[in-house]
């Protein structure tokens, strides 16, 4: 089973998000841990949610509002995809991470499998 | 917390923590069986006191102190106690005590000892089965109940297997030690082995089978790229990991609407997961960068990913992996290795040329009931225009397949064969 890790970094909207060498280091370590138990699969960090920008559809039509948006405890700054045998294995490692002050939402991937035939035909 | 709920944690982080747990046990007790009687004890106590108390903040560094304090009650309760056991009690009196103290040694010992207890665990004084069986129990974190589910034999035989493996290691007076150097490149060939058939195992499974079964494929992928870690210079560890990533992208590609195989070529590509085609290409560059000729696995590994490589069946390098085929020949020669060269070699050469190559495997005792001889065999009679040569290869073939489908599909190619002109002057 895969799931994905986002990690919302809970800071300041307009701010931008320069971790220190500490918490810079920490977190290697840590993503070191997860690459050592093999676990790990992907990672990837984001640019900060003022330079993004949101497409909202809404009775056929798209708007664009671009960042920053106000909900900022929900903002995602990054996410990892690590291989785990149930949710809760992969809420232990989201555990481990040294988030102080931060959120980690733990989400399972859909596999291939768990669509049903007709869909599998179609996806590609 | 439902009592439910926290034995679903307190598997999670058995499954996380029991493998260094076990490991740091070992090298203080110097005695894997006893190193898993003590972390099984570690786990009871959890599972008696977590529900209530919560999960501790730091399981693994909890685990330890339980284990170590067990381990040294059962040391002093001993009525005879001989004399290296009174110092083993005293030398494990003089290790860390306090969790943070524990929490520093684990991490930097348990790398060494991780490496320790894969090479026990795989040691070839053991049966391959045995030697699974260890390994899958002591570093996949399973129980037994699910590696017997897993290998479709009952858990008593597993248990069994398991009790007699540690007998062997401790008879053997096997050490917990990491090999020499004249004895690493063999030793470590043995731990990839084991890792390699658990893959294999998974990789066999079909739909409808207990999901502990593909299930494998995800713990032989973990083992091999937790081994890798281990040894970052040994670029065969590399290689196998690359080779397991490469081929566990085509789990969704391997099996069609109605549960039969697709082979390779007809494969629809696009259902190859690219994270791991990524991971099996970087996993194969760290072993092409660490230099010097590539083994076995690495050379199945490019071979693998070559076709990862490709985008459509079209666009496949085979004189790439024909020259590799070359190479695994040399290295490793099988009669599957040169039939599945003869199969690049007709791709780059034409059909004649893997014929000769094929027709020289026609009386190897290895294939005498390997559908994929006559198969290939039939297909390049068929491409050369001998059609009647080439619908009995293909009927050969179909009669040597278990599986239901793959049959179907042979006897189709075997009537799709028109019949050879009749030669003038019949």
């Amino acid at each position: 089973m895969r799931f994905m890790m986002f990690m919302m970094p809970n800071i300041p909207v307009e701010g931008e998000w320069m971790p220190t060498a500490e918490a810079m280091a920490e977190m290697t370590k840590y993503n070191e841990t997860l690459t050592k138990a093999g676990v790990l699969l992907d990672l990837d960090g984001l640019h900060p949610q003022h330079e993004g920008a949101r497409v909202e559809f809404s009775k056929g039509k798209s708007s664009v509002i671009d960042g920053p948006f106000t909900e900022a405890k929900e903002m995602i700054g990054g996410y990892w995809l690590i291989q785990a045998k149930s949710k809760e294995e992969a809420v232990e490692w989201a555990k481990r991470c040294p988030a102080d002050g931060c959120m980690i939402e733990v989400r399972q991937v859909f596999e291939m499998d768990e669509f049903p035939p007709d869909v599998q035909a179609v996806a590609k | 917390m439902t009592t439910a709920n926290t034995n679903r944690v307190i598997d999670a982080v058995w499954r996380i923590e029991s493998p260094r747990l076990i490991a740091g046990l070992t090298r203080m007790v110097r005695d894997v069986g006893l190193a898993e009687e003590l972390a099984q004890d570690a786990l009871v106590a959890a599972l008696e006191q977590w529900p209530e108390a919560g999960v501790p903040d730091n399981p693994g560094a909890w685990l330890m102190a339980t284990a170590k304090h067990k381990a040294i009650d059962q040391l002093r309760r001993r009525t005879t106690l001989e004399r290296k056991h009174e110092e083993l009690g005293h030398r494990l009196e003089t290790q860390p005590e306090t969790m943070a103290d524990l929490d520093v040694a684990m991490d930097d010992d348990v790398g060494d000892d991780l490496l320790r207890l894969m090479f026990v665990a795989c040691h070839p004084v053991l049966s391959i089965e045995a030697r699974v069986a260890l390994t899958l129990r002591l570093l996949g974190g399973l129980t037994t109940q699910e590696i017997a589910r897993a290998f479709l034999v009952r858990e008593p035989t597993i248990a069994q297997r398991i009790v007699r493996a540690k007998r062997t290691l401790a008879e053997a007076h096997v050490p917990f030690e990491l090999p020499p150097a004249p004895e690493r490149a063999e030793r470590l060939s043995s731990v990839l082995e084991v890792i390699y058939l658990v893959f294999n195992e998974g990789y066999s499974a079909t739909t409808g089978d207990d999901w502990m079964r593909p299930a494998l494929c995800e713990d032989a992928l973990r083992l091999a790229r937790i081994l890798a870690g281990l040894v970052p210079n040994d670029a065969e560890a590399h290689g196998l990991v690359a080779l397991l990533e490469i081929q566990a992208s085509r789990s969704y590609a391997r099996v069609g609407p109605s549960g039969e195989p697709v082979l390779l070529l007809e494969q629809d590509r696009s259902r190859w997961d690219q994270v791991l085609v990524r991971r099996g290409l970087a996993a194969l560059a760290r072993a092409e960068e660490l230099g010097g000729a590539l083994g076995p696995y690495a050379l199945q590994a490019a071979i693998a990913a070559c076709h990862g490589r490709a985008r459509t069946a079209a666009h496949t390098d085979w004189a790439r992996i024909a020259a590799l085929y070359d190479a695994l020949a040399q290295l490793a020669p099988s009669p599957v290795v040169d039939l599945n060269r003869a199969v690049a070699l007709s791709m780059v050469f034409g059909p004649a040329a893997g014929l000769e190559i094929v027709d020289a495997l026609v009386a190897e005792p290895a294939l005498a009931t390997y559908h994929l001889l006559p198969s290939v065999r039939g297909d390049l009679l068929a491409k050369l225009g001998r059609a009647d040569e080439a619908r009995a290869e293909f009927k050969r073939a179909a009669s040597l397949t278990r599986n239901g489908r793959e049959r179907s599909l042979l006897l189709e190619r075997a009537a799709a064969c028109a019949s050879e002109p009749t030669p003038p002057g019949d």
